[in-house]
């Protein structure tokens, strides 16, 4: 990464790159991202980053990923837009991690937002350097600019056809003044864009090859494996190293301290080894005594029932329209249903790990991580240093989902490092991954709804109560706030007159994080499940039910650029309503189940088909359609599709984390199930076709699948479910 | 020390005979395509193949691999290398994490079974978790690899 050079705003790249053999294209656009993220973690919707182009004279192409690759196809999504602009060779390209620094922008790699926020960046990135390319060649050959264009890493002159290779324009390109607006091609013409280019990474994956934070290899590195409190924020009283250092290959033991901050260490007592296994042994044998603190009181089959409760009673009111007590005293029917979710763990098949090293008032690290500026701030803070001293290489992440969004491992990993003067390679057990984590908050819920006697939904109540995110930043209220309530809990896209959410008390005691899709999850279940509810008494179809009630064409207004169009939600449930064939015979013993959702400004709708065989669920098939806006990469989002699908099932089948007595009962895939390859279904993605803004691709095809599911089982059998996972049920 | 013959090369190591096959390949051999998942046989990110047969290298102590072959992710061009072609091409893998795993379990059923069925495959694979979910396209690029591999073998 040392090629790279950061070029001052509007500069000019004059004499730049010449050195290293090569064109170096800096595009510093406004940027405004220079702010803490960890204090705004949610904030980051409008910045813009810088991001870079190296072109050598042998006409390859270095792109820079300025986000995290952990799956959902980011490092060729994002760098196939400036190649498409640029009218480069994508053979020619190769793609660079970029390290963690405020010169890219926002690198913070979560809320679905890497192609929704840099997609026009990344297209005048790409613009900047054609146009570059044109002017050196109109230079070059004394002739106007007009008559030239690009064509496959080309510049071709129209009259005479005669063409200039990108890499030999290198000099006369460097030479040119940064345009301020390039002008961008027309959508028609892009030849990556919406086209289902391949991962850049693929050949690399499927041979072993690529490094994830695990791989990395320093020499005379050490491995470490962290005993922590099993209760939340206990600490250390004591304890005993005798048994961990006989441990063959055992070399050190140290005390490492919690960092009281979101994303600091939790502490415990680290064993230093010359090799993982021995590590991971040495942990064994250590004994170590807790003081356990005030979470120890925290017992999931006692606090369940109480937020239960808590949603069984009036709560803060967050939505208030109309008049929803008069809309129940003048129905028709009134329903009442609540619904229970457990805590959710991410578990990426990679745990997290971290490699670093301090030295010289310097430090480095190698990790997998989603957000390396917090990652560099957390570090520079724990040492106190500058951050210029501070060095974040982004590896590949075996899985995110959020999980690696928290930094809390490396700065482990750069204690132990300060600690033993040496590299070290802190890993994670299975176990350490599914106990230590920050949780997907447990859930109650309470709804209520009116209909009249033309079976109009006239009154809608719906309180939640779950641990807030927000307890991980700040001391916790014991309320859920600001971004929670709109994942689908404020803005549900129905037009109904009287509607009033209320959210009920349910303090935090695990670290609560975000997961996939968030609160979407929780509050996508039980709408689209009590919706059904609805549907059946007011004795109409499922489908044109929620027609009805997304009601007429309207698109309502956001600050964030992306408007809620009630017609493209209508229009997904069509879809896929046409291509699952909904309204087909059935099978005996079969059903099928419809939800929707709108998150991260995307449009989701799922259909799900079901069986169940004494008494086991299977499902059969999964149709979803999304409008995404503009596809940049058709295969990528059909991926994230069929992923989320069974991401969906796995929490729906399996998903279940508890705490008793304050540490987590389950501890690895035995007892916290993923799904398998024989309980896979088929999954049907259908991309509506768009030229709006792109939006969020990574977690909107989650929140349907488990509701869709719920919906499903009572087409087939007539019987409901309020709760997950289906495992409790003795459906799977 | 122990010889330990990966991929048709021989390595010495000082190891102690109970480390499991999956740390001595990762830390002491240095191949690290092959993957710690759950370290306890559950996951299948560790797979490799012992003689021919996939094993759980997290849950197999070196001294069971001694005067055995050992193949792993980064020896399988010399094994299917048409098998890797068409993941690729498939786009199958999302983070790739438990694509060695995944693709070790995947050589494994094809030498044994030349047109896997549907119920092969679900057999053969389920022992692997891929949470990303790309369960379908893994499917898929089994059968055609074993399609393009038949008639190969055909012409």
């Amino acid at each position: 990464m040392s090629t790279i050079q950061l070029i001052t705003r509007r500069s000019f790249i004059r004499g730049l790159g010449l050195a290293s053999g090569g064109l170096i294209i800096a595009c510093n656009f406004p940027s405004s991202d220079e702010k803490d993220p960890v204090k705004r973690p949610f904030n980051g919707e409008t910045f813009e980053p810088n991001l870079f182009i190296q072109l050598k004279d042998n006409g390859d192409l270095i792109l820079i990923a300025s986000r995290s690759e952990m799956g959902q196809g980011v490092r060729t999504s994002m760098t196939s837009i400036i190649a498409d602009e640029m009218d480069a060779d994508w053979n020619r390209v190769t793609v660079e991690q970029a390290i963690g620094h405020p010169k890219y922008g926002n690198q913070n790699t979560d809320g679905s937002r890497s192609v929704r926020t840099l997609y026009e960046t990344m297209r005048k990135m790409g613009a900047t350097a054609r146009a570059m390319l044109i002017t050196a060649a109109a230079t070059k050959w004394q002739v106007e600019e007009s008559i030239l264009k690009t064509e496959n890493h080309y510049v071709v002159n129209t009259t005479n056809n005669k063409k200039a290779f990108y890499g030999d324009l290198i000099k006369e390109a460097a030479a040119v003044t940064i345009p301020e607006n390039p002008t961008l091609k027309d959508p028609k013409d892009f030849k990556y864009i919406g086209k289902g280019l391949k991962s850049i990474d693929g050949a690399g994956f499927a041979s072993g090859k690529p490094k994830y934070g695990m791989d990395i290899r320093l020499d005379n590195m050490k491995f470490a494996a962290i005993v922590r409190c099993p209760v939340t924020f206990g600490t250390v009283k004591s304890f005993d190293k005798t048994k961990a250092l006989a441990v063959a290959g055992v070399t050190d033991v140290v005390e490492i301290p919690r960092i009281a901050k979101p994303f600091g260490a939790l502490g415990g007592v680290a064993v230093i080894a010359d090799n993982t296994w021995a590590a991971f042994k040495g942990k064994e044998a250590l004994t170590v005594e807790w003081d356990y603190g005030s979470n120890k009181e925290y017992t999931s089959e006692s606090y369940d029932k109480m937020i239960l409760a808590n949603v069984l009673k009036k709560g803060k009111e967050v939505r208030n329209d109309g008049n929803v007590n008069k809309a129940f005293k003048n129905a028709e029917h009134v329903i009442e249903s609540t619904f229970q979710l457990p805590h959710l763990v991410h578990a990426p098949m990679e745990v997290p790990n971290a490699t670093a090293w301090v030295q010289d008032g310097k430090c480095d690290v190698w990790a997998p991580v989603q957000a390396p500026q917090t990652t560099r701030k957390e570090v520079a803070d724990f040492l106190e240093t500058e951050l210029e001293n501070v060095t974040i290489n982004v590896t590949f992440l075996g899985g995110g989902f959020g999980r690696k969004s928290k930094p809390d491992f490396v700065v482990e990993a750069v204690a132990v490092s300060k600690a033993i003067n040496a590299p070290v390679q802190v890993v994670w057990t299975r176990e350490d991954d599914i106990q230590h984590s920050y949780y997907h908050a447990v859930s109650a819920q309470y709804m209520k709804g009116a209909l009249d006697k033309e079976g109009n939904v006239i009154g809608w109540l719906h309180r939640v109560a779950y641990p807030s995110i927000f307890s991980t930043f700040a001391p916790d209220s014991g309320y859920a706030a600001g971004f929670e309530f709109g994942q689908g809990l404020i803005n549900i896209p129905y037009q109904i007159d009287n509607v009033r959410c209320e959210n009920g008390k349910a303090p935090a005691h695990l670290r609560i994080g975000w997961f996939r899709s968030v609160i979407n999850i929780i509050q996508s279940f039980s709408v689209n499940i009590f919706v059904d509810e609805l549907a059946a008494k007011a004795q109409k179809d499922p489908l044109q039910f929620r027609l009805d009630l997304i009601g007429n064409d309207r698109v309502e207004e956001s600050k964030s650029g992306h408007h809620f169009d009630s017609a493209k939600l209508k229009n997904v449930l069509k879809r896929v309503a046409k291509n699952a064939n909904y309204g087909k015979e059935l099978p005996e013993g079969h059903g099928v189940g419809i939800a929707m959702h709108y998150s991260f400004f995307s449009y989701i709708a799922s259909i799900i088909e079901v069986s169940m065989v004494n008494g086991k669920l299977k499902v059969h098939n999964i149709h979803s359609v999304i409008d995404c806006g503009t596809a940049v990469n058709t295969d990528t989002i059909k991926s994230q599709m069929q992923g989320a699908a069974i991401f969906g099932m796995s929490l729906a089948y399996y998903g279940k984390i508890t705490a008793k007595d304050g540490a987590v009962e389950q501890s690895n895939y035995h007892d916290y199930q993923m799904l398998r390859i024989h309980q896979a279904p088929e999954i049907d993605v259908e991309i509506i076709t768009s030229k709006d803004k792109p939006t969020g691709v990574g977690e909107p095809g989650v929140p349907p699948i488990a509701p869709a599911i719920i919906n499903a089982i009572y087409n087939a059998t007539g019987k409901r479910y309020y709760s997950l996972p289906l495992m409790d049920h003795g459906l799977v | 020390m122990t010889t330990l013959t990966i991929n048709n090369k021989e390595y010495q190591i000082d190891v102690d005979p109970k480390m499991p096959l999956l740390w001595a390949i990762r830390d002491l051999v240095g191949l690290t395509g092959t993957k710690y998942g759950c370290g306890t046989g559950i996951c299948g990110s560790c797979n490799i193949l012992l003689d021919g047969n996939p094993i759980r290298s997290c849950l197999t102590p070196v001294s069971l691999a001694e005067g055995k072959e050992v193949l792993t992710i980064e020896g399988v061009e010399n094994e299917n290398k048409v098998l890797q072609e068409v993941w690729e091409d498939l786009n199958v893998p999302q983070c790739g994490y438990c694509q060695s795993g995944q693709i070790i379990s995947a050589v494994a059923l094809l030498k044994k079974s030349s047109s896997p069925t549907d119920d092969d495959i679900d057999e053969a694979m389920s022992g692997n978790i891929c949470r990303c979910g790309t369960y379908q396209r893994i499917r898929s690029a089994i059968h055609k690899t074993a399609e393009l591999t038949n008639s190969k073998t055909e012409s």
